[in-house]
């Protein structure tokens, strides 16, 4: 009978002789993952104490404060990047520049809400600038140097409110205006310092002066700031 | 080949038959092994979806052998029916959210591309600074139209630059804006000035057929700001008002005269040019005899009145309006002339 089909289907013909034969052990380990198999329960963070997430969250922004007051190429700033420094500047910032209303007859001192808005929506617009133009740097990792680099700036009004506890005269005027000057050169070079090394070299001017008009723009609201009487 | 009863273990077929109390109870079968499948897709919101279903798939799996074969005995060929229906629905939900994901994402990278704005921004800073320089220098040449870039760099930092200069000037005047703020009125004044004259200038040209781009306009307008800026930095810190009269002559008038220049340059007919060109001029030297006299001292004085009937009279240097109006025509269309006159 082997023979007739062999010749009658000489295609097939091989295919009757495949089998497995019994001698030929079929086995092996089919193993089951039983439980969770991330290597982040290793790292989880959710059982950890409050105090202990707080603060190392804190050791992060005042590692990355120490980076922006002593500006080296140092890459802390972007690879880590966090806005939880850019807010707490921000919004020290904003209240201790903080107006009375308008009908108290001031003239008009910034607003909370205005300092807020002036620097986030500035720091964005620098960004997609900085991106326009060729930038290899990431969105959050821009917001982040540019709120880092307001330290010196919220400095010098911290600075200034102390000066102005004096008397509000000429002298004054001067020191501040120092102090001032000296904290935004200071923002604008500490940022460049991060921000410059993204852009082609030969564009670096069109990215810098953005970042000048900005800080310019919050040293000059710190220093044409009163106090109420 | 019905399977075995109960926990007997009958043994029928020589490879060893299903044994129930395995599936039933068994740690290692196939239903359970599903749960511990490692999904990938990111989504927390779906991980809890899946968790749910899977929870309720399984209530659903014993339930129905319960209610089937109240006795325990469940037929192994159902159940695994049962299991390949619920991994296909999975199967196919999984999908569906991929494709739904990929395409959001799609449209997304398409519109919100700031890509667009790529090109308009791919400058060399000798470039911003020869632009910036050519545009207080009118060019002679007007029988052919000339070359303008359309680049956006450039105005729109010389537009932060206004703002910047502006708000200093209404701090140092004084003014106090009672509804708003003063930054919202410097940044609204400023972009809004580049933005809406730009355009209104655009659909003129539509209508006097002139050939030049939304871009375009854009671009002359916001480079012809560096004249204002100049003007304002040094009149809003040195307070001659005739200082400040020649500077806008000279410096606004060349500004002018180069953007007029550029728009003549690509107008056909007498008419268009003197339309387009007389709006334009008007526009932008109005602009900044507004800017500077807006943020003076008497300007307060006005706010005041506005608001209520008990302020004290306003001491206001009374100045000749009318007397610098009809100079301002007569120099504009007296330019314009010579420009139309000289081609």
């Amino acid at each position: 009978m082997a023979e007739v089909e062999e010749s009658s289907k000489p295609l097939f013909a091989g295919l009757s002789d495949i089998s497995i034969s019994e001698d030929i052990p079929v086995e092996g380990d089919i193993s089951v993952p039983v439980g969770s198999q991330n290597p982040d329960d290793d790292f989880s963070t959710l059982d950890e104490p409050v105090k202990d997430t707080i603060l190392r969250d804190l050791r992060a922004v005042g590692q990355k404060f120490v980076h922006v007051l002593y500006p080296k190429k140092s890459s802390a700033l972007l690879k880590d990047w966090d806005l939880w420094g850019p807010l707490l500047l921000c919004v020290t910032l904003a209240l201790m520049l903080q107006g009375g209303s308008a009908d108290s007859g001031e003239d008009g001192r910034p607003q909370f809400a205005e300092v807020f808005v002036i620097i986030w929506f500035g720091s964005v617009i620098i960004t997609l600038n900085s991106k326009l133009l060729g930038g290899t740097i990431s969105f959050f990792q821009s917001l982040c140097v540019l709120g880092y680099c307001i330290l010196p700036l919220t400095v010098a009004m911290i600075v200034c409110r102390i000066v102005l506890l004096g008397a509000l005269s000429s002298v004054s005027f001067v020191v501040r205006l120092i102090v001032v000057t000296a904290s935004f050169s200071w923002s604008t070079f500490a940022s460049t310092a991060f921000l410059a090394d993204s852009q082609p070299a030969n564009r670096k001017a069109l990215v810098v002066y953005p970042v000048f008009l900005f800080y310019f723009v919050i040293g000059w609201m710190i220093l044409t700031f009163s106090p109420s009487p | 080949m019905s399977a075995s009863q109960g926990s007997t273990n009958t043994n029928t077929e020589p490879w060893g038959s299903f044994e129930d109390n395995n599936i039933i109870q068994g740690s290692g079968s196939a239903v359970i092994d599903m749960e511990n499948m490692d999904d990938t897709s990111g989504s927390s919101f779906e991980d809890m979806g899946e968790m749910h279903q899977r929870m309720k798939e399984e209530e659903e799996v014993t339930a129905e052998a319960a209610a089937i074969h109240p006795d325990g005995v469940v037929h192994f060929d159902q159940l695994m029916g049962k299991v390949f229906l619920k991994l296909l629905i999975y199967l196919v939900s999984t999908q569906v959210w991929q494709a739904g994901k990929q395409q959001a994402s799609k449209a997304f990278n398409l519109y919100a591309n700031i890509d667009i704005l790529r090109p308009y921004f791919d400058v060399e800073p000798n470039q911003v600074r020869n632009r910036l320089i050519e545009s207080l220098i009118p060019v002679r040449m007007i029988n052919f139209p000339q070359k303008v870039a359309g680049e956006l760099y450039g105005p729109m930092m010389l537009v932060f630059t206004m703002v910047a200069i502006l708000l200093h000037g209404m701090k140092t005047s004084g003014t106090v804006i009672r509804e708003g703020t003063l930054m919202g009125t410097a940044i609204g004044t400023c972009f809004g000035y580049w933005l809406g004259v730009s355009s209104f200038i655009y659909f003129l040209a539509y209508l006097c057929n002139a050939q030049i781009t939304m871009l375009q306009m854009l671009s002359l307008l916001g480079y012809g700001l560096f004249g204002h800026c100049m003007v304002l930095f040094i009149t809003y810190n040195v307070h001659f008002h005739s200082l400040f009269y020649i500077l806008w002559l000279v410096i606004g008038g060349l500004s002018t005269l180069r953007m007029v220049a550029v728009l003549i340059s690509r107008t056909v007919g007498q008419t268009p040019r003197l339309f387009l060109c007389g709006t334009l001029a008007a526009l932008h030297m109005l602009f900044l005899l507004y800017l500077h006299f807006a943020y003076h001292k008497m300007v307060e004085g006005i706010l005041d009145t506005l608001e209520g009937p008990n302020i004290p009279p306003i001491q206001r240097v009374a100045r000749d309006v009318p007397v610098v109006a009809s100079a301002v025509v007569n120099a504009t269309i007296k330019s314009i002339a010579a420009v139309v006159q000289s081609q």
